[in-house]
């Protein structure tokens, strides 16, 4: 494996604004969330209740951005038609 | 100005002089009356920072955290479990790179209820990422309060003064007192360019994934190595304006020692008098003390002890299951040298006991003598 490189080039902390569009967090999620779209109803509950706030709204109905979906499954709880299922990472 | 002050008044007094802007303080058993001294001056006008009285050490060090964010000088002193209470943040400190200075007097920890002199505070916390400078009189506390925010502030990383309870903490001695001007002049005011400012928006104390956090260890290492030649600039800085120089290492009459008594703390001058009196009765005896042990000054160890020494490390701390702190490190740092001198560790005066002169006479002629196996720790009997 490489070293890593001179430490004095190194930072000493992360502080710049918008530091996650670079640091994508979803690195440890073992569960994916599908929507079968032809199920939903637009309730935008999912969008409401995602604690990353990671479900957008391209249009009347949600898609979840896998950036930062860490598969918590809090969606597909809330989901009233049901229709969120959770996948294991692998098999998605 | 001449004063006459215990080391926890000096400390009072350099956090005052240091202009802190924010200290936060939590006084109960195990504090000491730094945080008293800091109230009473706060009354009377001579401490300009915001006192800030918590509910407890870890949110005494969690204040800080917040106030050396936002780009104030910040201050703080503890002892024993409230240093043990403190871990946690001292390793967010520490991470986030906030040069916050504090002031730990050395009592033993619990259980048994114990709390007198004892360096098994302090050294437990060696791993946490803070400088450590261990002092040996009260004008030693006072100086090192000043040059630490000085040196925390140009590594960004914290340091931890420290001192003997009571027999330093509680000794009156004559203290030099420098002016304010003079130390505003060797400590100007802390700029940070990075901080928690609602002009200039910024993310701290963010989540790091694998690749950041290694890179940002390995930075915090290599700071913490720069930090030797950053306190010997800074030591030079403060012995030219103020006239008091201070080394990582002292050594006393141990260039041409054939046994060298290593040792910190106030204890050091206990261990100079047994060298004089070892010394009038014909033996090559000397001593050094530890006065820098984060970063440790290994390099500077090694220049000044050779093969042919004999060194009884004298700890009052004792890691379980190993040995006695320093004694590690120090046989660390000289496993590389060819021929190592033979170093024994000496366990004595924890929990409050004497570190007496004829203690010290008794380990020094132990490892003189050879009497001992260097392979294992020597305990000794309390002195009283």
């Amino acid at each position: 494996m490489p070293r890593l490189e001179p430490p004095q080039r190194l930072p000493r902390i992360i502080s710049s604004p918008g530091s996650t569009t670079f640091n994508r967090t979803s690195s440890w999620r073992n569960l994916v969330p599908r929507i079968d779209l032809a199920l939903c109803t637009g309730c935008l509950l999912c969008w409401k209740f995602c604690p990353e706030a990671c479900v957008g709204l391209p249009g009347p109905k949600p898609e979840i951005g896998m950036d930062y979906c860490k598969g918590c499954g809090v969606c597909a709880q809330e989901c009233p038609a049901e229709c969120i299922s959770m996948d294991q990472e692998a098999e998605a | 100005m001449k004063k006459v002050l215990t080391g926890n008044y000096a400390a009072a007094e350099a956090a005052a002089l240091a202009g802190v802007q924010v200290a936060s303080i939590y006084p109960i058993t195990p504090a000491t009356q730094i945080g008293e001294r800091l109230s009473e001056m706060s009354a009377e006008g001579s401490f300009g920072g915001r006192l800030i009285r918590v509910e407890s050490e870890h949110s005494a060090m969690a204040s800080l955290l917040g106030a050396a964010s936002a780009g104030a000088r910040t201050f703080t002193a503890t002892s024993s479990q409230g240093l043990a209470y403190m871990h946690e943040m001292l390793h967010w400190v520490s991470g986030a790179r906030l040069p916050v200075v504090m002031v730990d007097v050395n009592r033993a920890l619990a259980a048994p209820w114990n709390l007198w002199s004892d360096q098994s505070d302090s050294l437990s916390q060696r791993d946490t990422g803070w400088l450590q400078f261990y002092c040996a009189s009260s004008q030693e506390v006072l100086d090192t309060v000043l040059m630490a925010f000085k040196i925390s502030e140009k590594t960004f990383l914290p340091s931890m003064v420290v001192l003997d309870g009571f027999t330093l903490s509680h000794t009156y001695e004559p203290v030099d007192v420098p002016d304010e001007k003079a130390v505003r002049e060797f400590l100007p005011p802390w700029r940070p360019e990075s901080r928690l400012d609602t002009g200039a928006p910024a993310a701290f104390g963010s989540l790091a994934g694998a690749k950041d956090y290694i890179r940002l260890r390995r930075r915090m290492a290599y700071d913490m190595e720069q930090a030797l030649s950053v306190i010997d600039d800074v030591a030079k800085e403060f012995e030219r304006l103020f006239g008091r120089r201070y080394e990582p290492l002292a050594p006393y009459r141990a260039w041409d020692a054939d046994t060298v008594l290593v040792i910190a703390g106030a204890a050091a001058g206990a261990a100079e008098a047994a060298v004089d009196e070892l010394r009038r009765d014909g033996h090559r005896a000397g001593s050094l003390r530890l006065r820098v042990f984060r970063p440790f000054p290994a390099d500077a160890l090694r220049r000044m002890l050779h093969g042919g020494m004999r060194l009884a490390v004298v700890d009052r701390s004792f890691s379980q299951g190993s040995e006695g702190t320093f004694s590690q490190e120090i046989k660390a740092a000289l496993y590389s040298s060819s021929p190592k001198p033979v170093t024994t560790g000496f366990v004595a005066g924890l929990g409050g006991g004497d570190i007496t002169v004829d203690l010290l006479k008794e380990i020094w002629a132990e490892a003189h003598n050879g009497t001992v196996n260097p392979a294992e720790t020597v305990w000794m009997e309390d002195a009283r």
